[in-house]
């Protein structure tokens, strides 16, 4: 047996965002290298663990925690997200279920429950870890957030007019960045995200690791990372507010087959 | 972040053995700064060993280049389900991590 290939996968620093225009761009042989050499099984592998692990005042796992499809269910589960629960009385995206599960099975509060939601390059936080561990067992499944339910229909309205909601000492809302074809930041694409063509590729993919930063992201991170750009006040970790508009997003790319946790630029 | 959790699947192909490991690791160039300004000291795998059935059949030497948390996919000729496949590495500060799988 001898070894005729030796293919090293590097990380640089080049960008890439949205594959609707990515295919006529040069960095999509660097996508799509990077895309088969994703490194988020590690933090799937994380993710497992602390799934398991016995933690808070009551000493127990997440592996009761009712994503959707049951107690302990994750297959297909994130594929449903966000979907309304009767037991919280809300509609809830994966992290903002993980967290009342956190709450509710291992009896934390909810500010230890959410006092490290964001990780950096040397520790994911246990939310990024357990989000990829989650997501995985989607992978492959097509997306179908809850929309038919009066809460979820409320959610998605309420996502929908977030969007476009003008706020902050810029005056910006999402749709300034991402209501028109064709525009960038700096290298990245800027998807119109009201238009489910470019919307589901992405929906796609989250969570994902991030080359750039060496670090495992979410959707809860990429909407307070945006209000941060946009100069708004930090939006609260799995609020209403986060929630509607991952909602209104994961509802318009509805249909969209998952194959994360994918990797970003 | 020192030597974190590696994974490596080995999957049998007719007439190879197409492997892809992931292995944690901080890859520091040793040119970044922290916070505070000072240089971050230089923390990167040098060697990476693979070894089929105990015998080695790859000797590498990987440099500072190469990003954080390495993905590393070859393939070997042959190979039979079964077969261990180890892969090894060992870094410039003397600290290392090994995996074993089955071909599958």
């Amino acid at each position: 047996m001898h070894p005729i290939k030796l293919a090293v996968a590097l990380g640089a620093a080049a960008l890439m965002t949205a594959p609707a225009l990515a295919q006529k761009s040069i960095y999509a042989d660097y996508q799509r290298m990077t895309a088969e050499n994703a490194p988020t099984e590690l933090f799937e592998l994380e993710g497992e663990e602390t799934w398991k692990k016995r933690q808070g005042p009551k000493n127990a796992s997440l592996e009761a925690c009712d994503l959707g499809m049951g107690p302990g269910v994750l297959k297909g589960a994130y594929a449903a997200l966000p979907r309304y629960f009767a037991d919280a009385g809300r509609v809830m995206d994966l992290e903002a279920r993980l967290l009342h599960c956190m709450m509710t099975l291992q009896g934390r509060s909810s500010e230890d429950a959410a006092k490290r939601v964001f990780g950096n390059e040397n520790q994911a936080s246990e939310m990024e870890a357990l989000s990829a561990f989650v997501a995985r067992h989607s992978h492959g499944m097509k997306l179908a957030a809850g929309r038919w339910h009066a809460k979820e229909r409320e959610t998605f309205e309420l996502g929908r007019k977030l969007f476009y909601h003008r706020a902050g000492p810029w005056d910006f809302s999402c749709a300034s960045c991402h209501g028109e074809e064709g525009k960038r930041i700096r290298m990245s694409d800027l998807p119109k995200l009201s238009e489910p063509k470019y919307v589901r590729p992405l929906m796609a993919t989250w969570p994902a690791y991030r080359v750039s930063t060496s670090k495992i992201v979410t959707l809860q991170w990429r909407m307070n990372d945006c209000y941060r750009q946009m100069r708004m006040p930090e939006p609260v970790f799995g609020s209403e507010t986060t929630v509607a508009l991952i909602h209104y997003m994961t509802v318009t790319a509805e249909g969209e087959i998952y194959r994360g946790p994918a990797i970003k630029r | 972040m020192s030597a974190g959790p590696m994974k490596m699947r080995a999957a049998l192909g007719a007439g190879y053995t197409d492997v892809r490991v992931l292995m944690s690791h901080p890859m520091e160039t040793g040119q970044r700064k922290d916070a505070s300004g000072k240089v971050i000291a230089l923390h990167f795998i040098q060697n990476l060993t693979v070894k089929v059935n105990g015998k080695t059949v790859i000797e590498g030497q990987i440099s500072q280049a190469v990003s954080r948390n390495p993905v590393f996919s070859f393939r070997l000729k042959g190979g039979a389900k079964g077969d261990r496949i180890e892969v090894s590495w060992l870094d410039n500060k003397g600290e290392t991590n090994k995996t074993e799988t089955a071909v599958a």
